[in-house]
C-alpha cells in the first residue's frame, strides 16, 4: 500500500494558521505513507497535475487530500485521481479548513490536530474498498411546487424543452402574488396582462398537467425516481363541468367570505372564483362561510349552476405523480401586521398594507380601481408610505431587507398621483434601495416628476386623530420629529418565508433558514441548487426577490433539469448500505429504522428471512447500520472497519 | 376569596407628591382583601438618578430593598410606581440572569439577594392576581357621567422584556378594570406617549408640549378625564395643566386621577379617604355625579319606562293621523 498526502495552503487560509510543512513531514513518518507534500492551491489545474503526476512517479494506489470541506472539492479530486488510473473511491479528504484553520488562531494547537485529522484520513483511505456506481433510468418528467410566475417559467420552460410538467398550485388558480399587483416598477405596465399569456400557456400547453387547488401530500423517492402524493382539496365544484360562468357566484346568499385573493379588502361570496383572469377559471366553496356546510341548508348554487357542478358530498382526493425532478418556487408570505401594534397592529382600518392597496388601485379590484379608503370610501388626498413595515427589525425577527419594498412603494406613489392627482404622497424610508436596472432612475422620477416626499426616519408611531391617522416618526436628515395627518397609511409589510414553508422542505428533505427560506446549494455557484440531488429552486422561496429575478431564477432551474434529463441514464452513488446475507438473523430491524424504505424483506433460498436493501433509493444515511444488533449491514465507504481504523489512529500516541 | 398577602413598596413618591395614589390604592386592597404588609427600614429603589450613572449602584439600592423583602418571607411584593417597579425588576431580572452582574451587586449589599422576590405593578397583581371578577363584585357605586382616557404612561409596560406584563404598545389591563367597574373607557390613542417625565426639572417646556399632547387627545377621544397609574404623569399632567395653559395658550381642565381612586369611587369609598382633596384639578363636579348602584338601576329603569311610552305615543299619534 502506497499512500500519497497533499496538503493543501488554500493560499492563507489554511497556512495562515497551520504549520503544512510540519503536517507534510509528519505524515512522511507514518507507516504506508510512501509520499507527502504541501502545496499551495490543490485544487488548480497544477496542484491536480502534481497529485497524478505523482501517482506515476510514486507509485501511489491511495491519495489522501487535506483541504477545504469534502462538500467543496470531493468531486474535483475524485475525478483526478480516476484520470490517473485509480478507483474513485481510493481518495479521503480531511477537512482542515472549515474545521481547523478557520476556527481556530493558536498555530501549534491547529497544526497538532490538522496532523491527527490527516492521519485519520489516511488509516482510513489504507482501508477503503474499490466502489463502482452502476447506473438507473430517469424520469423525464418534472414537479414544479408553485404556480406564481417563478414557477410557471419553470414549467413553460421545462415544457418547450420537451419534458412533461406537473404543476401543483395550492390557492385556486396559478399567478401567484404578481396576479394580485396592478403594474410593474420600473416600466408601469400592467401586471396582469404581461403575466395573463403566460397563465394561459400554461393552461394550454400539452405537456403541462396541472394541479391548482392541490398541495403536496407526500414526496418519496431520489432524483430520477420520484413518487408524489398530491392533495387535491375538495372545491364542492366539479371542475370538468364547471364552467366559470359566475352565476353560482352572483347569486350565493352568503356575502362574508375572507377574500384571500384580495387580502380581506372586501369580501366575497362563500362560492367564489378569485379573480376575472383566474386559471383555471372554475369555482370553489369555502365551506366555513357556506351557509349549506354552517347551517345545513341553503343550495342556492346547486339550483342556479346551469351545468349541475355543484357536489357538497367532495372530498378531498390523492392523486400520485411519478416524476424525476422537482422545482420549489413555493412563494413567500407577508409579515402580519398584528406584530406592528406600534403602527395599529391592524386595529385602524385605513392602516394597509401594500399588497392591499395594490388591490385598491387595480381596475379588478374591490374599488374597480377608484382609491377608496376602507372606513369610510373616500377619497384618500395624504397617502403616507412606510417603507419599512418590519424589515431589517430584529426586534419582529426579521434582520434582513424585504428586498423589493422601495421598488414598489416608488411605484404606487407614482400611481397614487394618476389617479388622484391633487393628492400628496410621502414615503418614510430607512435607505432607498434600488440597485436594479432602471430602478434608480424609478425612484428619483416618484420624487422629482410626481412630487412624492420623501422622509429619511422610521415611523413610531400611528395612531387615530378625528378621521385622519397621524404618522408621527423622526426625519434624521433634518434631525427633528415629523408628524403627518394622513387620510391613508400603506404599510410595506416584510416579506416572509411561506405559510408552511418548513413543512414542505422536510418533505422535500431540503434544508432552509432559520426564517423559513430555503438554502441553495451554494450561495453564489450554485444559486438554484439544492443539497437534495433533483431539487430546484426558484423565486421568493429562496430568499425575498422582483419579479425580473424570480423569472430568471425560475428559467435557470428549468435549464438545470434539462442538463439532467439530458442522459438517459443516471449514475448511482455506491456508497449505500449493503447486506451481509450470511451474517443477517433477518430482525429486519434496520427495515423499521429506515427514513427513506429503502430497506425490504427477502427470502432466501431454504427460506431464510433476510433484509435487502434498493440500490437506488438507499441515500446512504447510515442508520440501519447503527440499529443492527449484528453488523450485518454495512454502509459501504463508511464500514465499521473503515471508522475503527480512524479512532484507532487518534487513539495511538 | 381566600385573603391575599402583599409585600408593599411605597416609594418615595407616595409618601409626598403621589400621597393620594397610596392612600387609594390601600383602601381599595383592604376593600378586596389584600393585606399590604411593608418592609420595614426601606430605601430609595434606585431609580432615575441613580441608573443614568451606574447601573450595578441602581441595582445594588433596589436589590436591599428585595432583599429586606426577602427575609420578610413573602415571595412578591407589589410596586405602586412603574419607575421603583422598573428598578427592581431591572435589579431583580439582571441578577437573576447574570451571575457576574448579581456578584458585583451584592458585593456591595450588606446581606445578599438571592432572587427570590418577583416585583409586581399594583395593576398588574389587580387584573391578574385579584381578577375582574373579584373586582366587580365590590362595586356598589356608579359614575355614569365618567368618560375615562386610561393613561398608562411610557415605561408601565416597557421595555417588554423587562416589564413581562400587558402590551407594550396597546395595553389593556386599565381599560378592563374600569370597564368592570362600570366606568366607560374612551378610545384613547395615546395611552403609552410620553408625558416628558422629569423633564419638568431641565426642560420645561418640554414637558407642557407633551403634556398638552396627551390632554388634547384625551379631550379628542371624548373623555372627561384621565385615569393614571404613574406618580410622574399624574404630576406632569394635574400640576403643571394650569402651567400647560398659560405657556400653551390652551384652556384644559381635566381632573387627572389615580385608577385606584376611581375603583375606591365605586366602591363607595369616601372622596377624602381615596385623597380627592390632593388633586389640583378638582374632581368635584364628576364625583358629585356618583350615585349607587341601585339608584341608577331605576333611573335605567326609568329611562326604558319613559322611552317606552313614547313609543306607544308616537304609535298611537301615527293610527290617529292615519285614522283622520
Amino acid at each position: 500500500m502506497r499512500v500519497g498526502v497533499f496538503i493543501c495552503h488554500c493560499g492563507s487560509n489554511i497556512a495562515g494558521t497551520i504549520d503544512v510543512a510540519r503536517v507534510a513531514a509528519e505524515m512522511r513518518k507514518v507507516p504506508g505513507v510512501a509520499f507527502a507534500t504541501n502545496y499551495m492551491y490543490t485544487c488548480s489545474e497544477p496542484g491536480q497535475d502534481e497529485i497524478k503526476a505523482a501517482i506515476k512517479r510514486e507509485k501511489l494506489n491511495r491519495i489522501v487530500v487535506a483541504a477545504c470541506s469534502p462538500r467543496m472539492h470531493e468531486l474535483t479530486f475524485r475525478r483526478t485521481i480516476e484520470k490517473a488510473g485509480l478507483n474513485r473511491y481510493f481518495l479521503e479528504m480531511a477537512n482542515i479548513r472549515e474545521h481547523i484553520s478557520w476556527i481556530g488562531l493558536d498555530k501549534e494547537a491547529n497544526t497538532n490536530k490538522a496532523i491527527d485529522a490527516v492521519k485519520m484520513a489516511v488509516a482510513k483511505v489504507m482501508n477503503n474498498k474499490p466502489l463502482f456506481s452502476s447506473s438507473f433510468k430517469v424520469n423525464k418528467r418534472v414537479l414544479v411546487i408553485g404556480g406564481g410566475v417563478a414557477g410557471m417559467q419553470a414549467a413553460l420552460d421545462c415544457a418547450d424543452g420537451g419534458l412533461e410538467v406537473v404543476l401543483v398550485e395550492k390557492s385556486p388558480s396559478v399567478g401567484g402574488m404578481m396576479a394580485r399587483l396592478d403594474k410593474t416598477f420600473p416600466t408601469i405596465d400592467c401586471s396582469i396582462c404581461i403575466l395573463g399569456p403566460k397563465m394561459v400557456d400554461v393552461a394550454q400547453h400539452d405537456k403541462i398537467k396541472l394541479h391548482a387547488y392541490s398541495e403536496i401530500d407526500e414526496i418519496k423517492g431520489y432524483v430520477g425516481n420520484y413518487q408524489i402524493k398530491i392533495k387535491k382539496k375538495a372545491t364542492y365544484v366539479d371542475w370538468t363541468k364547471c364552467t366559470g360562468c359566475g352565476l353560482c357566484m352572483e347569486k350565493c346568499p352568503s356575502k362574508n367570505s375572507y377574500d384571500h385573493f384580495n387580502f380581506g379588502v372586501a369580501p366575497t361570496k362563500a362560492i367564489n372564483i378569485p379573480f376575472p383572469q383566474a386559471i383555471p377559471k372554475k369555482a370553489k366553496i369555502d365551506p366555513q362561510y357556506c351557509r349549506q356546510f354552517v347551517k345545513g341548508k341553503c343550495g342556492v348554487c346547486a339550483k342556479i349552476c346551469p351545468t349541475g357542478a355543484i357536489n357538497y358530498e367532495m372530498q378531498d382526493e390523492i392523486v400520485t405523480e411519478d416524476v424525476g425532478a422537482i422545482v420549489v418556487a413555493s412563494g413567500y408570505g407577508l409579515l402580519d401586521i398584528d406584530k406592528l401594534p406600534e403602527y395599529g397592529g391592524g386595529r385602524y382600518p385605513d392602516v394597509i398594507t401594500g399588497i392591499q392597496y395594490e388591490r385598491l388601485l387595480n381596475a379588478s379590484g374591490p374599488t374597480e380601481g377608484h382609491i377608496l379608503r376602507p372606513s369610510d370610501k373616500t377619497e384618500p388626498k395624504t397617502i403616507v408610505f412606510v417603507s419599512c413595515a418590519g424589515s431589517r427589525d430584529k426586534s419582529v425577527g426579521v434582520p434582513y431587507c424585504s428586498n423589493f419594498c422601495c421598488m414598489y412603494i416608488a411605484k404606487q406613489a407614482i400611481l397614487t398621483k394618476d389617479h388622484i392627482p391633487d393628492s400628496q404622497s410621502y414615503v418614510f424610508y430607512m435607505d432607498i434601495r434600488s440597485p436594479g436596472k432602471g430602478y434608480d432612475e424609478f425612484t428619483r422620477r416618484a420624487q422629482e416628476d410626481y412630487g412624492a416626499k420623501y422622509i429619511r426616519g422610521r415611523v413610531s408611531r400611528i395612531y387615530p386623530k378625528g378621521n385622519k391617522m397621524v404618522v408621527q416618526g423622526a426625519d434624521t436628515l433634518l434631525g427633528a420629529q415629523v408628524e403627518v395627518e394622513a387620510d391613508l397609511v400603506v404599510l410595506a409589510n416584510a416579506v416572509t418565508a411561506a405559510p408552511g414553508a418548513a413543512a414542505l422542505a422536510e418533505k422535500l428533505h431540503i434544508s432552509y433558514d432559520t426564517f423559513g427560506f430555503y438554502v441553495e446549494s451554494h450561495p453564489k455557484l450554485r444559486p438554484v441548487e439544492t443539497n437534495t440531488s433533483g431539487v430546484y429552486l426558484a423565486g421568493a422561496a429562496q430568499g425575498p426577490k422582483d419579479i425580473p429575478a424570480s423569472v430568471g431564477q425560475g428559467s435557470a432551474a428549468a435549464a438545470k433539469v434539462l442538463a439532467l434529463f439530458s442522459k438517459d441514464m443516471l449514475e448511482s452513488d455506491p456508497a449505500i448500505a449493503r447486506v451481509n446475507e450470511s451474517n443477517c438473523v433477518g430482525c429486519l430491524k434496520c427495515k423499521m429504522t429506515c427514513p427513506f424504505g429503502a430497506v425490504v424483506e427477502k427470502e432466501l433460498r431454504g427460506g431464510k428471512i433476510v433484509a435487502s436493501v434498493i440500490e437506488t433509493v438507499c441515500a446512504g444515511c447510515g442508520v440501519c447500520t447503527s440499529t443492527c444488533p449484528c453488523g450485518a449491514i454495512q454502509l459501504s465507504h463508511f464500514t465499521d472497519n473503515q471508522l475503527l481504523a480512524e479512532v484507532n489512529a487518534i487513539c495511538q500516541i | 376569596m381566600a385573603d391575599r398577602e402583599y409585600a408593599y413598596y411605597a416609594g418615595c413618591s407616595l409618601e409626598g407628591t403621589a400621597v393620594e395614589y397610596d392612600m387609594s390604592m390601600r383602601q381599595v386592597f383592604k376593600a378586596l382583601g389584600v393585606t399590604l404588609r411593608e418592609p420595614e427600614d426601606w430605601s430609595c429603589c434606585g431609580s432615575t438618578p441613580a441608573h443614568t450613572v451606574d447601573h450595578v449602584l441602581a441595582a445594588a439600592l433596589a436589590a436591599r430593598n428585595l432583599s429586606i423583602i426577602e427575609k420578610m418571607g413573602t415571595d412578591t411584593v407589589t410596586v405602586p410606581c412603574p419607575s421603583c417597579l422598573s428598578a427592581f425588576k431591572r435589579a431583580h431580572l439582571g441578577m437573576k440572569g447574570d451571575e457576574s452582574f448579581r456578584h458585583a451587586v451584592n458585593e456591595l449589599l450588606d446581606e445578599p439577594y438571592n432572587g427570590g422576590v418577583s416585583p409586581k405593578s399594583t395593576l398588574q397583581i389587580m387584573y391578574e392576581d385579584i381578577g375582574l371578577e373579584a373586582i366587580a363584585k365590590k362595586v356598589t357605586h356608579a359614575l355614569p357621567d365618567l368618560v375615562v382616557a386610561p393613561y398608562y404612561g411610557c415605561i408601565l409596560n416597557r421595555p417588554p422584556a423587562i416589564a413581562q406584563f400587558d402590551d407594550p404598545e396597546n395595553p389593556i389591563s386599565m381599560d378592563r378594570i374600569l370597564e368592570a367597574i362600570g366606568v366607560k373607557v374612551s378610545n384613547f390613542a395615546f395611552k403609552v406617549e410620553c408625558c416628558g417625565a422629569a423633564f419638568g426639572v431641565p426642560k420645561r417646556e418640554m414637558v407642557n408640549r407633551l403634556t398638552a399632547r396627551v390632554l388634547n387627545m384625551a379631550l379628542d377621544s371624548g373623555a372627561n378625564c384621565i385615569a393614571v397609574a404613574c406618580p410622574l404623569c399624574q404630576q406632569n399632567l394635574d400640576l403643571r395643566q394650569s402651567q400647560v395653559n398659560s405657556t400653551m395658550g390652551t384652556n384644559f381642565n381635566i381632573p387627572i386621577l389615580y385608577f385606584s381612586q376611581i375603583v375606591g369611587l365605586t366602591y363607595g369609598l369616601s372622596p377624602r379617604e381615596l385623597g380627592l382633596d390632593k388633586l389640583i384639578v378638582s374632581a368635584d363636579v364628576l364625583v358629585a355625579t356618583r350615585i349607587t348602584v341601585e339608584e341608577l338601576a331605576r333611573k335605567k329603569a326609568a329611562l326604558e319606562a319613559e322611552e317606552k311610552a313614547q313609543k306607544a305615543r308616537k304609535k298611537e299619534d301615527k293610527t290617529t293621523t292615519e285614522e283622520t
